[in-house]
């Protein structure tokens, strides 16, 4: 028999994971496709919990609760850094999906094709992970593990997206290429954010997402961006970008198209912040 | 219990708190208007709105929805009510499946928003797919709703835009397959291979059908008759349950009927299967050494079709240009957002199917076999139909479900999962194809060599058809001396090939059409004006010899002329193309016998009853041949009452297929209502001027200001139980084809031509399109409203086929892997209506169904080559083979 419960506040959530693992849903949009006529197994819905919704401002950065929809994030006035998480909100489904899906949902399913992930990456986004024992904060990058796979514990529940106030500063754009204009799965997508001071980049995040098992950043590349915002974009090196990811072939795309697309995307957004 | 407000009254239902939303709707509350597509949130069908905000009810678990406020397409609210007049008004939707998501989510936009821009809605609708419209009229529809309703029209039904007959219906959530339960029905299920080639064998059956709620376990022999099926009676080979090895994935091995609510686990079925080696590349299905799929089909070959005219080697050495090429198409899925749904019962001894289906009495007929019972002991119900586009004229779940029935004596409801529908479903033929096009000096074609193999998949379904419909098809609608066309079907262990809007002509265009464009590279002559010149013209022979007439595909180019030479001139920048393909199609089976019957009768109280066997779709066909028949008694169209389809009530209209019903069914309504009308004017003593009118039981006839008056409740009634009526029947004039593929096959085509603008990004290898204008002759537009939305739907399943749809068996078993045009996929779309009047057709019209998809692709290709240079040898033009191409171009 399924068990379902929908508790109101997050202690009362903690403790029911204790008595064993339970399916934790949110917004339902990966969990219900695989399901039949009705979800099975024991099911823990985040939903009712308030605490776990809405963007509040932590420390002079932001705290994203897990159950935010893509919808609330699309329509939140946020600081230009988030404009590529923003951009990514109104391309996650469609507006069904955007109305139910949430960040927290977005990331605990650990696409390699997450639409959430890069525009995280490149502010420096922190998970935070709450448990009967107490709260933990992990990077994202440490948080997602592999595709499908994360670092929360069976008692855990991803509570929080952090982000930081050094994550805050600069503009951000979010680019994702598929084959069709909604609803879609990425071939690949980029997230950029680039910190400027007159006529230099002093600061660059570049992110990369379904284009290696997780998102990932691209420190070299970031790096090399650092100087004048004339050229910015052509100094992006096609060899350092593909060095860093590892894409395969699959029904979307060939493996080389995605690195060479990624390279692209990445030229792409950051011309259009430049 | 789940207590929450539904359209505005409170409910508590007993659902279990995980059972999803949509399913509470329907089966707990028992309201069906939402409809289920896909259970994955990729379709958007049943969107609903929780709160104010727009979900797909799939995606919900019900408890979640305690409490709030929820509103579904049986409601009423200010926004639905404009919406659906707006809908109407607009032609926005064709089959219906789609409509209450596309209601609900503009629902959702216009209470913040009440005059959005296209853009806005464009957006808003992103999230829900159709595969009839093209979205262009919903978009409007939704943007436009502060109209009024326009007057009713008065006057000639035939040429005006009225509003679908069965409109009201689909605006407020139309009874499709699934929509229908009788009273204690159980549920079937079907176990089905998950393997492309596989043998197996059962284990203890009986003891998986003594499981609680089971009612009962179903292989292949319980079959009382004959387990063979096939659209094609020569090569029926398809059996409804597989008997001891499985030659495609999905195909059915066994059912499990079951007590609603006790659904088994399905997973430890006991089956043991041994998968084998699977044959599904047809190059090796081909060679002589390969295993055979069927015993007795050498070289996996199921048939070939030729046309052979004049000496196509010497006139191709004697040509001043000739280009050759070769192109490769995909499966492609026909995605109908509803899956194959239906419910069986007895009546009596009757046998009762009502499910969805293009083709009732072939159902019929089918059925009865497979179950060993006569014809008239099974009757088919269509349901509404959800979209088909070929793929409902095969048998699915009839006989599945006839067998459950007659085996429980039950009634049995069966809904296939969206991945069932796509994996034990037909699909379009994957086409290998090359050969040469030349022409002389002056750009006039002296031949066609056309060489096409189809991948016809592991039964033959409609394999015949395509193999012989393609190499009449071949040259295009182009005068064409010599041809030599061959186009064989050949057996892998793929998904069913068969039936798919346009039955492989529309590969072959993809060929012909794209060679065409490069012929007149070479020739240095402007693509339009090659066409131009060699359009086919009243008087000339078509490649099978057959002397054509109303022949349009000039005109169509023609007015297309201005638009080519502003979009020419506008190609300004770098990555800008325009492209232009044209098309044609006889409408109707190809030289076999394809008559339609339509009976019309006026009750002794006076009620004008229109017996219309015509499966709708979604095209039209309920409101065209109601026009025609309108026009044909005079009388007005809303005086007509609507019987069918039902093959206990109706006459025999067919199947809707091959561009048929409009000119077929049309022609014989035509000619059933003119019958009655004369009748009618005979006992009057009037002349063919009299108007006519029925009012209660009378019928007033008035000419030349005299009136006379039938008393309709003093007549007898007649066999049909009318007081008067007549039934007729057309059957296209067609000559069988000899063995050189010479003689008539068709007595009616159609021609299209269609002209794509867009924009490559040459970096990325994405298209996008930014203006599609598309000229179809359609000999009368009977209803043009109608017409322009096939022109629109059939080019966004165009564009699907050139630039996104390849259906992997086993890999692209959802609408998320498997993408058809959203609503931000689809350009604007300026449609231009041709009416070369055919002698044939009924008011003259033709066929246009089909015609409308053929030339989008070709014509997208010619626009990537114009824009880049680059040639796609295989389709879809997936960014990746776009890039490539582009490649291949500068290196």
């Amino acid at each position: 028999m399924t068990a379902y419960a929908r508790p109101a506040s997050l202690t009362e959530a903690l403790r029911l994971l204790s008595y064993g693992p339970r399916r934790l849903l949110a917004g339902g949009t990966d969990i219900y496709p695989g399901a039949g006529e009705t979800l099975k197994g024991d099911v823990l819905d985040l939903t009712a919990i308030a605490g776990l919704r809405g963007i509040t401002p932590l420390d002079g950065g932001l705290r994203i609760g897990a159950c935010t929809t893509w919808s609330t994030i699309a329509e939140a006035f946020l600081p230009p850094a988030l404009t590529a998480l923003q951009q990514a909100a109104l391309q996650v489904g469609g507006r069904q999906i955007q109305n139910a899906g949430t960040i927290g949902g977005n990331l605990c399913n650990a696409s390699p094709a997450a639409d959430g992930v890069p525009p995280l990456l490149i502010v420096n986004a922190q998970v935070e992970l709450t448990g009967l024992e107490g709260t933990r904060r992990l990077p994202l990058a440490d948080f997602l593990t592999g595709p499908r796979q994360t670092a929360r514990a069976e008692d855990e529940v991803l509570t929080a997206i952090l982000i930081p106030a050094d994550g805050l500063t600069g503009q951000s754009q979010f680019l994702k290429l598929g084959a069709r204009a909604y609803l879609v799965i990425s071939i690949a997508m980029v997230a950029v954010r680039l910190t400027t001071d007159g006529d230099q980049i002093t600061g660059a995040a570049l992110a990369v997402g379904a284009c290696s098992a997780t998102a990932r950043r691209l420190a070299t590349v970031e790096l090399s961006l650092i100087g004048p915002i004339r050229g910015a974009a052509d100094r992006i090196d096609p060899a350092a970008v593909a060095a860093v990811l590892s894409p395969i072939d699959d029904i979307r795309a060939t493996a080389a198209y995605r690195t060479e697309a990624a390279t692209e995307l990445l030229r792409r957004a950051v011309g259009a912040l430049t | 219990m789940i207590a929450f407000t539904l359209n505005g009254q409170p409910v508590a239902l007993n659902a279990p708190p995980t059972r999803r939303l949509s399913q509470m709707l329907r089966e707990d509350a028992g309201l069906t208007g939402t409809k289920v597509g896909c259970d994955a949130g990729d379709c958007g069908a049943c969107t609903v709105l929780v709160d104010g905000h727009a979900l797909c009810a799939c995606l919900i678990p019900a408890a979640r929805v305690q409490g709030a406020q929820v509103q579904t397409v049986e409601g009423k609210s200010a926004e639905l009510t404009r919406l659906r007049a707006a809908f109407l008004r607009h032609g926005a939707a064709q089959c219906g499946i789609c409509t209450p998501g596309m209601l609900m989510a503009a629902a959702e936009l216009l209470a913040d928003n009440p005059t959005p821009t296209v853009d806005q809605a464009t957006m808003a609708l992103g999230g829900v797919l159709c595969r009839c419209t093209g979205y262009a009229k919903i978009i409007a529809a939704v943007c436009d709703t502060s109209d009024t309703d326009p007057q009713p029209a008065s006057g000639p039904a035939v040429g005006q835009s009225l509003p679908r007959i069965d409109g009201a219906a689909k605006v407020a959530g139309d009874s499709f397959g699934a929509d229908y339960a009788p009273d204690g029905a159980l549920i079937l299920r079907a176990i089905r291979s998950p393997h492309h080639h596989a043998s197996f064998d059962f284990g203890d059956l009986s003891a998986f059908a003594a499981r609680p709620g089971v009612a009962c376990v179903l292989t292949a022999q319980d079959i009382p008759g004959r387990n063979i099926f096939g659209v094609i009676p020569p090569f029926a080979d398809q059996p409804a349950l597989a008997e001891t090895h499985a030659r495609f994935r999905g195909e059915a091995v066994a059912l499990v009927a079951f007590e609603h609510g006790a659904e088994p686990d399905l997973t430890d079925f006991p089956i043991r299967w041994t998968p084998l080696a699977p044959q599904m590349d047809p190059e090796l299905a081909e060679q002589p050494d390969a295993p055979l799929i069927h015993a007795n089909r050498p070289g996996n070959r199921l048939t070939q079709g030729r046309v052979i005219k004049g000496d196509v080697t010497a006139a191709l050495a004697a040509s001043a240009h000739v280009v050759e090429g070769s192109i490769q198409t995909s499966f492609v899925e026909h995605a109908y957002i509803e899956p194959e749904a239906g419910a069986a019962w007895l009546d009596g001894d009757t046998l009762v199917i009502r499910a969805c289906t293009q083709a009732p009495v072939m159902d019929r007929d089918d059925t009865a076999a497979i179950l060993n019972l006569a014809p008239d002991r099974v009757r088919i119900i269509p349901s509404a139909v959800g979209g088909g586009f070929g793929s409902k004229l095969d048998i699915s779940l009839q006989p599945l479900l006839g067998l459950a029935v007659l085996k429980t004596g039950r009634p049995v409801r069966m809904t296939y999962s969206r991945a069932e529908s796509m994996a034990s479903t037909t699909k379009r033929h994957p086409a290998m194809m090359r050969g040469r096009i030349g022409c002389d000096a002056t750009g006039k074609i002296t031949a066609v060599d056309f060489d096409g193999r189809f991948d016809t998949g592991a039964y033959a379904s409609w394999g015949p058809t395509v193999a012989n419909r393609v190499p009449v098809h071949a040259t295009g609608p182009y005068l064409t001396p010599h041809v030599r066309a061959t186009a064989r079907a050949i057996h892998t262990n793929g998904p069913v090939s068969g039936a798919f809007r346009g039955f492989g002509v529309p590969q072959a265009a993809i060929w012909q059409e794209t060679l065409y464009d490069r012929l007149a590279e070479k020739a240095g002559i402007d693509p339009l004006e090659l066409r131009l010149r060699n359009a086919l013209r009243d008087g000339d022979p078509s490649a099978t010899g057959q002397i054509l007439h109303a022949t349009g595909i000039g005109d169509c180019l023609t007015a297309l002329r201005p638009h080519w030479q502003r979009a020419l001139a506008e190609c300004t920048v770098p990555g800008r193309g325009v492209g232009i393909a044209s098309c044609w199609y006889g409408c109707g089976n190809t030289s076999l016998p394809n008559p339609s019957t339509i009976r019309i009768g006026i009750t002794t109280a006076g009620l004008v009853t229109l017996h219309q066997g015509a499966t709708d779709i979604g095209q039209g066909s309920n409101t065209v041949i109601a026009q025609i028949a309108a026009d044909g008694l005079g009388v007005p169209i809303n005086s007509l009452h609507l019987i069918g389809p039902d093959t206990a009530l109706t006459p025999d209209a067919g199947k809707t297929s091959a561009s048929r019903q409009t000119y077929v069914s049309g022609r014989a309504a035509h000619a059933a209502a003119q019958s009655l009308r004369a009748t009618i004017l005979r006992r009057a003593n009037a002349g063919d001027g009299a108007t006519i009118s029925v009012e209660r039981s009378l019928i007033t006839v008035t000419e030349n200001g005299a009136r006379r008056v039938i008393d309709l409740a003093a007549l007898p009634t007649d066999a049909y139980g009318y007081a008067l009526s007549a039934q007729e029947t057309y059957d296209p004039p067609t000559s069988p084809l000899d063995e050189n593929g010479q003689g008539t096959p068709y007595a009616v085509y159609g021609y299209g031509a269609q002209m794509v603008e867009l924009a490559v990004d040459a970096a990325l290898g994405t298209v996008r399109l930014l203006k599609i204008t598309a000229a179809h002759d359609l000999g009368r537009a009977i209803n043009p409203q109608l017409a322009t939305g096939q022109i629109e739907g059939g080019i966004a399943q165009g564009i699907g086929l050139a630039l996104m749809e390849e259906y992997l068996p086993g890999r692209t078993e959802n609408l998320h892997d498997y993408l058809i045009p959203t609503t931000g996929d689809v350009p604007p779309i300026q449609s231009i209506l041709i009416e070369v009047p055919d002698r044939e057709g009924p008011l003259g019209a033709k066929g246009l169904g089909e015609h409308v998809l053929i030339p989008t692709a070709p014509a997208i290709l010619n626009a990537i080559r114009h824009a880049t240079g680059a040639i796609i040898t295989k389709v879809p033009a997936l960014p990746h083979r776009v890039l490539a191409a582009i490649k291949d171009v500068t290196t």
